[in-house]
């Protein structure tokens, strides 16, 4: 059948009714001292990839949830094929032909692919489960849309990028005619990205309408035909994609100019300060999480640990900064074996640790930004007298230098920290960190879930650490940020480091083999 | 005195008979737990089952108003009504107003233990007895050699108890909601967003575990022992709540689990009688004891409801 018929015809593939067009129209939503959505018009029509663009909590899962009946706007009107419509629940959703692919995976671990998707749908058997005729429709459309899975498998056996496919066949299941994936790509190695690419366009060839939530700029110049920026709750913008730039959205989404490559001054490599030989751990299901790791890092560098999540990144931050029991192997730091040492001492002889988990390893989220500033040295002389009694005038002093100097948007020192951006508290935990001058930094993540202009900060303060002579170990599972700061890349996989390669000589594409144990 | 005098068809015998009030309540809350409800209450509910159903029979049979199966139907219905009022009441304040599960659950134990004591102070008085589900006799199979008399000599709650074994497991592993309950009690998140009603499939299993705890206790007090006396149940319902653990939250193991220690305790019971000279209370331990172990080294299992104690709020 030629292109221009199948799109002309008003059914999909699965037989479904398309949507011709979606239009949301003044869209208003308040959640107790946020507006999260401030009279947001946007539309989206069938073929087309639109996508809606934004930092962290700038409103685009809160607005996509309007559509799908999870939340009901405070005003304003959705419109599908020119009727007012109101969307009251996720059923009525995708009883109009919308499905949406959440941030996190909206799966049930311990059921089979079939089970998940035959949940919530009448069972052509009625009060019996119909799995084998699920199962069967399953294969069906996975033929059509080339999405390969095996129905029967418990969800908890499939990698992510299977787990991803289920959902988008789920939604096919259930008759999407508009498909919602609110950062889908957040969880993939590069060639699963490239591969939900294929099936995207493959989508909207097909005349389903797809809705790319993104805050990453290349993704959305490769996958979409027109995108919205949202900024904080607002609707900046929407432009063809043809008409975009990297610069020109990067600035419509933070509101002023960004930089996105950095300058960096050439490395200059001192003195070995962190030493790992051989080193190996549990990871917490008890299974092999770290399996003879050797690695050295000097004192002027960074270097980058790439990988999928879960191949033992975060045993290695744990094991090198105190917190998880090390089975074989050395750690040193300046020739000193703290292998298993406490992180008292650790953070005596110069390392500083940013952890992954910034609320629940990083901060205490019901105290204040003073008291979470003093977390480590709230004995420490300078605070305190005799070590004992705590003087709360010098640590309040010492935590308004650290918020100037870190620029943390926060109302006091005495604000609990829980109130504070994302963006925010990691600058508050870096400046933390940085504030004792260490020798070695071991930052892990440390820009997840961060807004663009404050990633920026800690980028640029994560290389003058570097230009003044630290050792920074920077674990991290977003490739741009590896690519952008480090000197050396080494990437793991089931717990070894399977390549060791130097930044400048190396592509996106030999990272992602790497990555995936292909290397 | 040999071993021949310990294992006695009749000890066989009364290990399944104890092990009805188990099963009921320890099936209840398996739907419960699989749902993500966490109902330490059962002990509360199972008193208040096991009043009402008694005094329903015991008020029925005084006043000759009703012949002797028709007022132990009556007393069944109560039991059932009561149980689900209750299980109602639980899911009420756990999932609608989203207390923490175990405290709300403390909370109807002790009220179900008091409100029993307190109604059968002001309407009964002193223990008496009912004439409650008699014994059945099945031809031919009820005179077998032994087997007649471990299997085929119970009253009819015994035989529905584990009636509701296989019942269980097909409705949670082969209907429709039964597929929600696993999956609301896993991953509430992900069942909204698949349009299940979370709060209605709670409370459906709440209020069925409810119903098969009134079931537990009225078994207790119109069919196994046919009086009721104040806390009758002495914690039963909290080994029931262990043995869905042990179980790992699947029918037929918790089943097993509810016939292994009515087994120790009708073991226990039968040394008593013969009079080896063990000291009685660690015999009475025993079965508890056992439990315990099983529990501390029952493996953690897929079937394990991640969400148990979790109250879902969809965030608006
Ligand atoms: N359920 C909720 N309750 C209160 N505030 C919320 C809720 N969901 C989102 N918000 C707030 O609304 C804003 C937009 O959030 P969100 O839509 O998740 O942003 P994005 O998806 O663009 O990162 C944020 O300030 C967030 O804190
Ligand atoms: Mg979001």
């Amino acid at each position: 059948m030629a292109e221009a018929a199948k799109i002309a015809s008003s059914l999909l593939p699965t037989g479904h009714q398309r949507i011709n067009q979606l239009e949301m129209v003044g869209i208003v939503k308040r959640f107790p001292g946020v507006l999260a959505a401030d009279k947001i018009d946007f539309n989206v029509k069938a073929g087309e990839i639109h996508a809606l663009l934004g930092e962290n909590g700038a409103g685009k899962s809160t607005l996509m949830k309007m559509l799908y009946g999870l939340y009901h706007p405070d005003e304003g009107q959705i419109r599908i094929n020119g009727v007012k419509t109101i969307i009251r629940s996720p059923q009525d959703a995708i009883q109009r032909g919308i499905g949406m692919i959440h941030q996190h995976f909206m799966l049930v671990p311990s059921l089979t692919v079939a089970e998940n998707i035959a949940l919530g749908m009448k069972s052509s058997r009625g009060l019996r489960l119909d799995l084998d005729v699920v199962s069967r429709r399953v294969l069906e459309l996975s033929e059509i849309y080339n999405l390969k899975v095996d129905p029967g498998l418990p969800i908890w056996q499939l990698a992510v990028g299977e787990q991803q496919r289920v959902e988008i066949l789920r939604a096919l299941y259930k008759g999407a005619a508009l498909l919602i994936l609110d950062e889908p790509t957040a969880v993939l190695t590069p060639q699963e990205v490239d591969g939900l690419f294929r099936i995207l366009k493959q989508l909207a060839d097909d005349g389903h309408g797809l809705v790319f939530i993104s805050h990453k700029l290349h993704e959305v110049l490769e996958i979409s035909h027109r995108v919205t920026v949202l900024r904080d709750g607002r609707r900046v913008n929407s432009i063809p994609t043809s008409e975009a730039t990297r610069p020109k959205l990067a600035e419509m989404m933070v509101g002023r100019p960004v930089l996105l490559e950095y300058e960096k001054n050439p490395p200059d490599p001192r003195e070995q300060r962190l030493a790992l030989e051989g080193v190996s751990a549990l990871s917490n299901r008890g299974t092999v999480g770290l399996d003879g790791v050797s690695l050295s890092l000097r004192g002027g560098e960074i270097v980058g640990v790439a990988g999928v999540s879960g191949n033992g990144q975060q045993e290695l931050a744990q094991c090198i900064s105190g917190l998880r029991q090390v089975t074989a192997g050395s750690v040193e730091v300046d020739g000193i074996d703290v292998t298993n040492a406490h992180p008292s001492k650790l953070h005596a002889i110069g390392l500083s640790y940013i952890p992954e988990e910034r609320m629940i390893d990083g901060v205490i989220k019901e105290f204040s930004v003073a008291e979470n500033y003093v977390l480590q040295d709230h004995a420490h002389p300078k605070f305190t007298t005799a070590r004992i009694f705590m003087l709360f005038h010098k640590i309040r002093e010492a935590c308004r230098q650290a918020i100037d100097a870190f620029e943390i948007k926060t109302p006091s020192t005495e604000t609990l920290v829980k109130s504070l951006s994302g963006g925010n508290i990691q600058k508050l935990v870096l400046a933390r960190e940085l504030s004792r001058d260490p020798g070695v930094l071991i930052a892990a993540q440390p820009t997840r879930g961060v807004d663009i202009g404050a990633t920026e900060y800690i980028h640029q303060r994560l290389l003058q650490e570097r230009d003044k002579g630290t050792a920074i170990l920077l674990i991290s599972e977003d490739l741009d940020e590896i690519r952008a700061l480090s000197d050396r890349i080494a990437v793991m996989y089931e717990g070894q480091i399977v390549g060791e390669v130097e930044n400048k000589d190396v592509d996106i594409e030999q990272l992602g083999l790497l990555m995936t144990g292909g290397g | 005195m040999g071993l021949d005098d310990i294992f006695t068809a009749s000890v066989f015998a009364s290990a399944i008979r104890l092990a009805t009030p188990y099963i009921f309540a320890a099936l209840g809350e398996t739907f419960a737990q699989r749902s993500g409800v966490l109902n330490l209450g059962v002990d509360g509910i199972m008193l208040m089952g096991a009043f009402t159903g008694f005094y329903a029979v015991f008020s029925a049979q005084q006043a000759g108003a009703m012949s002797e199966p028709v007022s132990l139907v009556f007393g069944v219905l109560v039991a059932l009504i009561i149980g689900a009022l209750m299980g109602l009441a639980m899911a009420f304040v756990s999932v609608t107003l989203k207390a923490k599960q175990g405290i709300s659950g403390i909370g109807v134990y002790l009220f179900g233990l008091g409100l029993s004591e307190l109604l059968f102070q002001q309407w009964v008085g002193t223990p008496k007895s009912v004439s409650g589900f008699p014994r059945l006799n099945f031809p031919v199979l009820t005179d077998l050699p032994v087997l007649g008399e471990i299997l085929f000599h119970h009253n009819l709650l015994v035989y529905v108890a584990f009636a509701l074994v296989p019942i269980s497991a097909y409705v949670l592993n082969n209907t429709t909601f039964g597929l929600m309950i696993r999956a609301v009690g896993q991953n509430p998140e992900a069942a909204d967003a698949m349009g299940v009603n979370v709060t209605r499939v709670r409370y459906a299993t709440t209020t069925i575990g409810g119903m098969l705890a009134g079931l537990a206790g009225a078994s207790l007090s119109i069919a196994l022992i046919n009086l009721f006396q104040q806390n009758l149940t002495a914690g039963q319902g909290f080994i029931a709540v262990a043995l869905v653990y042990f179980g790992g939250w699947r029918p037929w193991a918790v089943a097993a689990g509810a016939l292994l220690f009515s087994f120790v305790n009708a073991l226990q019971l039968q040394i008593k009688v013969i009079g080896a000279d063990i000291p009685s209370e660690f015999a009475v331990m025993a079965p508890y004891v056992i439990t315990i172990i099983a529990l501390v080294f029952a493996a953690k299992r897929q079937e394990q409801p991640t969400a148990l104690t979790r109250p879902y709020e969809r965030g608006e």
